[in-house]
Formats: structure tokens, C-alpha cells, sequence
């Protein structure tokens, strides 16, 4: 009987691994490998092209560790974080309360749609779309000003401005997004605790406030992680709209090492920057969940 | 009663300002694409000359026609090959990798499935120049096949979290029914698990053919010639050669969103819900 449940567990074993192995293989192949060979790679002195590499030790980690630009990208990258979670949380949670408490009504469903729309757009359509819709000559923001008889408005061109209008962007092209997840959360609050809630008496805002919101704990949680870990990678909208200028007004670590990398070919060094990206990004993606789940163990995922 | 009827009152007053704020988003949230539309309906110099919201006087329909006799089904065909493909492989892959995720007990369960899962924090530019010189080594480079390996392997982390938290809610005793009848555990995946995931592999494809769809850092490094880009990329060549033509622009943004929009018509729900898939708490 015992060697019957042994020779299970093995056979058990065995299939297994068989099905997990094309999953592995390919992760292998396009996430494990080139991520130790870029370390490799930040190693090396080297164009990207030319056959001959020189081996340079730790030379572009000092390098980066000093980079004054790459550590003005990693702010602008937090920036974009902390407003991220700031104005699109709440947005999104609010558009989706004014659906949730007004269902029912015809012209919502109407709103919905349309404000789901920008969801459907690729981030380099929207990136492209607003690099126009933002022209100091003929841009939206332009003619409104000149309507009120002001003059020509440049947003992306001035270094003050640009890293806030690129984040207003972000926030139009996910706050959609959001909103649907909240949607979706409020489904799973059961109706029976809404009912107890208005049979006791309390007004709407006092079951949201009391009663939903902190239901909806757990997913406010996990949006923040989302919007915490893409914000960290941003990159197709900026490098359309900006491309990381007017000089390092919008750059991200993204931007900086993809035109490191691929436009200046200094391979060496934009393996350093990536690398540097992944440590960053996996630290405050640990940290994270290490002080969220302090509370909470299975709030996450 | 009067405090009731004071309630009453408040309520109406909240709602109006609630829905001139919905109605101000609203007008953030719209007046892009109505700049976007509009303006693809005018000739270079009208837009110019008579301002970005005036109604095209006629609908001239030459930018449409330049941009579509300028390739741009080419790239549309182009994304529709990388994801069909890309889509198959990693579907059935997933699904193979979610089922003993899901179902079997074995020791390395939970660390695989954290292992798989962990990675989707990778940053993909991380990959960025080994998967080029890759690419470049074997012959896919400027190719549409070289694409497929890294969208596979980026959609996979989510893709396994999702797959894995649905097959565990199919129930168990089809499967031990099945044993009991004398099919393996290979037999079972294919003639049960499979057929029964069908709802969490569509939702699936929606979330991650989205995301394929509109990639753009891989398919921007792996290719280079007109012939073999994505639809991402059509932008960015047509806004290469007609920088200074915003109407053009706004012809090409109106036709790539065409497709997205033709599928939310049809399928709004299940798009709405497949797109958010990602984000639901398994």
C-alpha cells in the first residue's frame, strides 16, 4: 500500500514536470538567460555591434551609482508613481461609485462606455495623439487659450510642465481602467449587506463610507501594487510623447536606457541601467508587499 | 418628516453636482477623440486655417485613402499573424502549466507557482539587448517571427496566475470520476480540464491579445523594415514621413483604433471583463 502511494507521488511527479517544462523552456530562454546576460553584459565596454567587447569589472555599476541622470529618472519614475496612485485610485473609485450608486439609469450606461473608451487605445496611439492634441500651435489646450484671448500654451516643451502633462496623459488612459476593476469590486460586495445596511438606516454616503470602503480594502490594495510596479516600467508614452526632453525633464529609467542602448549603442552601459531598473524595481516591489502584508497576509494577489 | 424631506433635498443637490463632474470627466475623457476624428476628415490646410473643432467642410476622404494604399494593411496583417500565433502557443502552454498548478498535490507546487508568478515584476528592458542579439543570431531579426518568443514569455506570469486560480474552481470529482473510469492524468487534462477551462482561456486570449496587440518596446527593437512591423508601429512610420501633416496623423490614430472599437461594439462585456482580468483577486 505504501509503495502504491509512493509510486503515485512519482507518477504525480512526473507529469507534472512534463507539463511545466514548455512554460520553463520559454522563460528560459526570453526572462532567466538574457537577464543574467545582461549582467554580463553591464560588465563590458561595448557598442553592440562591433565583435570586440572590453571587459571593464564594475566600471559602469560606478558609473551608474554616481549617474546623476539616471537617478533624476528614477525620481521622475516615482513621481509618476505617487501621482499615479494619487489621482487615479481615487478617480476611478469615484467614477465607479457614481455608476454603482446611480445603476439603473439609462444615460450612465451611456457614460460608461465613453469613459472606457481610452482604454481601447494603445499607449503609443495615445502618446502620438496627444503629442498633436498638445501642439503649441494648433493643440487643444491652445485653442481654448486662445479662445479666452491668450496666447500659445506649450505644455510638453517646458521643462516645468512636461513631466506633469505626460502624468495627466497616464491618468487619461488609465483611469478607465481602474474604473472597471472598482466595478468589478463592488459586485463582490454581496447585495444582502447593502439591504441590512439601508434597512438600519444609513444613507448612502454612510454605507460607503463605513461599509464599502472598507470592503474594498483588499482591492485598493492590489491596484496599487498594480499601478506601483507599471509605473515603475513606464515607457512606450513617454518615449513617443517626450522621449524622456526637454532635457531630462520626463525621463525614465526606460527611456534613459533604451536610448542609451539603442540610439548611442553603448550596450555596456545600457545593460548596467536596465539592470540597475530590475534591483530597484524588485526591492520596491518586495518592499511593498513585505509592509502591506505586515496587516494583511492574503489581501495580495 | 421635514428631516426627511431635507434629506430628499440634499440627496437631489449631490446628485446634480455628481453629475456635472461625471459630465466635466466626461468632456476630458472624449474631446481627444473628437479632435482625433475630426481633423482626419480634413485637408492639411483646413485644419490650419479654419481651427482644430470646426466640422470638415467636406469629408475628404484622401487621408484615409493615402495611409491605406501607403502599406498599412500590411502591418495590420502583421499583428494579426504574431498574435494568432502567439496567442495558440501560449494558451496551450499556460494551460498545460496551470493544470498541475491547480490540480495535483506534489512539493514544489507553491514555489513554482510564486516563482512564475514573481516574475511578472520583470521589467521586460531588462531582456531588451540579449533578446536583439538573440534575434540577430538566429535570423529572426526584422523578422514578425522574432516577436512571438518574447510576447509569449512576458504574457506567461499573469497568464499561469489567472489560468490556475480558474481551473482550481472546477470541481474535483469530474476528475476523480474520470480516474475511477481509468484515464491517466494526461488523458484527464486533455478529454476534461482542458474542455472545461474554455471560459478562462477566452478571457485569456481577450487580456492578453490586447496587450500583444498594442506592444510596442519588442516589436520597435526586433524590427526595422515597413514590411514587417506591427500596427503599433505604423504610427510611429507614418509619423516619420508626415511629420508636419496632423490630419495624416489623425487618419492612421483613427483607422488602428477601427479594430478595438468594432470588437467593444460586439463583445463589450466579455472585453471589458477580459481586459481587467489581470487585475482580479485570485
Amino acid at each position: 500500500m505504501n509503495s502504491l502511494s509512493k509510486l503515485r507521488a512519482q507518477e504525480t511527479a512526473r507529469v507534472a514536470a512534463l507539463f511545466l517544462t514548455p512554460v520553463f523552456l520559454i522563460l528560459a530562454i526570453y526572462v532567466f538567460y538574457p537577464i543574467l546576460e545582461s549582467f554580463r553584459i553591464s560588465m563590458y565596454d561595448w557598442n553592440g555591434i562591433s565583435p570586440n567587447k572590453t571587459f571593464i569589472g564594475g566600471d559602469n555599476w560606478k558609473d551608474l551609482v554616481v549617474d546623476g541622470h539616471f537617478w533624476k529618472a528614477f525620481r521622475n519614475n516615482l513621481t509618476i508613481m505617487v501621482l499615479s496612485i494619487a489621482i487615479q485610485l481615487p478617480l476611478g473609485l469615484s467614477l465607479a461609485t457614481f455608476l454603482e450608486f446611480g445603476a439603473g439609469h439609462k444615460i450612465l450606461k451611456v457614460y460608461k462606455v465613453l469613459w472606457f473608451v481610452p482604454l481601447l487605445m494603445s499607449s503609443v496611439a495615445i502618446g502620438f495623439l496627444f503629442t498633436y492634441a498638445l501642439s503649441t500651435t494648433d493643440g487643444i489646450i491652445t485653442t481654448i487659450s486662445k479662445f479666452f484671448g491668450g496666447g500659445n500654451v506649450d505644455l510638453l516643451g517646458n521643462p516645468k510642465t512636461a513631466l506633469f502633462t505626460v502624468i495627466m496623459v497616464i491618468c487619461w488612459q488609465f483611469t478607465p481602467f481602474y474604473m472597471v476593476y472598482f466595478i468589478a469590486s463592488f459586485t463582490n460586495i454581496p447585495y444582502d449587506i447593502y439591504e441590512a445596511a439601508v434597512i438600519d438606516g444609513a444613507t448612502r454616503s454612510m454605507y460607503f463610507i463605513k461599509i464599502a470602503l472598507p470592503l474594498l480594502k483588499p482591492y485598493i490594495k492590489s491596484a496599487a501594487i498594480m499601478s506601483l510596479v507599471g509605473s515603475l516600467k513606464y515607457f512606450d508614452l513617454i518615449y513617443v510623447m517626450t522621449s524622456g526632453g526637454p532635457g531630462t525633464a520626463t525621463e525614465l529609467m526606460a527611456t534613459y536606457m533604451y536610448k542609451e542602448s539603442f540610439s548611442n549603442f553603448n550596450m555596456g552601459y545600457g545593460s548596467a541601467i536596465a539592470c540597475g531598473m530590475f534591483i530597484l524595481i524588485s526591492l520596491t516591489a518586495l518592499f511593498t508587499l513585505k509592509v502591506l502584508n505586515r496587516r494583511n497576509t492574503d489581501d495580495l494577489i | 418628516m421635514i428631516s426627511y424631506k431635507h434629506e430628499i433635498q440634499k440627496s437631489r443637490i449631490c446628485w446634480a453636482i455628481a453629475i456635472i463632474l461625471a459630465t466635466c470627466y466626461l468632456i476630458i475623457s472624449i474631446t481627444p477623440f473628437i479632435f482625433m476624428v475630426l481633423n482626419s476628415f480634413k485637408e492639411r490646410f483646413e485644419m490650419l486655417t479654419k481651427g482644430v473643432f470646426s466640422f470638415p467642410e467636406t469629408f475628404y476622404l484622401d487621408n484615409y485613402k493615402e495611409v491605406v494604399s501607403g502599406g498599412f494593411f500590411r502591418y495590420f496583417l502583421n499583428s494579426a499573424v504574431v498574435l494568432a500565433i502567439s496567442l495558440c502557443i501560449l494558451l496551450f502552454i499556460v494551460a498545460c502549466a496551470a493544470y498541475p498548478l491547480s490540480r495535483f498535490r506534489f512539493r514544489f507546487a507553491a514555489p513554482i507557482f510564486s516563482l512564475i508568478v514573481a516574475c511578472m515584476s520583470i521589467p521586460i528592458h531588462i531582456t531588451l539587448i540579449p533578446v536583439f542579439k538573440m534575434s540577430q543570431a538566429i535570423g529572426f531579426y526584422d523578422r514578425i517571427w522574432a516577436l512571438i518568443g518574447p510576447y509569449v514569455a512576458f504574457a506567461i506570469p499573469i497568464s499561469t496566475f489567472i489560468l490556475t486560480s480558474f481551473m482550481k474552481s472546477i470541481p474535483k470529482e469530474l476528475e476523480e470520476a474520470a480516474e475511477i473510469d481509468g484515464c491517466g492524468k494526461i488523458k484527464t487534462f486533455f478529454k476534461i480540464i482542458f474542455p472545461l477551462s474554455a471560459p478562462g482561456l477566452s478571457t485569456l486570449a481577450i487580456y492578453d491579445g490586447v496587450n500583444m496587440w498594442n506592444e510596442f518596446s519588442f516589436a520597435y527593437t526586433l524590427t526595422q523594415s515597413r514590411e514587417n512591423r506591427t500596427l503599433p508601429l505604423a504610427i510611429w512610420d507614418y509619423q516619420g514621413e508626415f511629420t508636419m501633416n496632423t490630419p495624416m496623423i489623425m487618419a492612421v490614430l483613427t483607422l488602428s483604433l477601427l479594430p478595438m472599437i468594432i470588437l467593444f461594439i460586439i463583445f463589450q462585456d466579455k472585453l471589458v471583463k477580459g481586459m481587467t482580468a489581470g487585475a482580479v483577486k485570485g
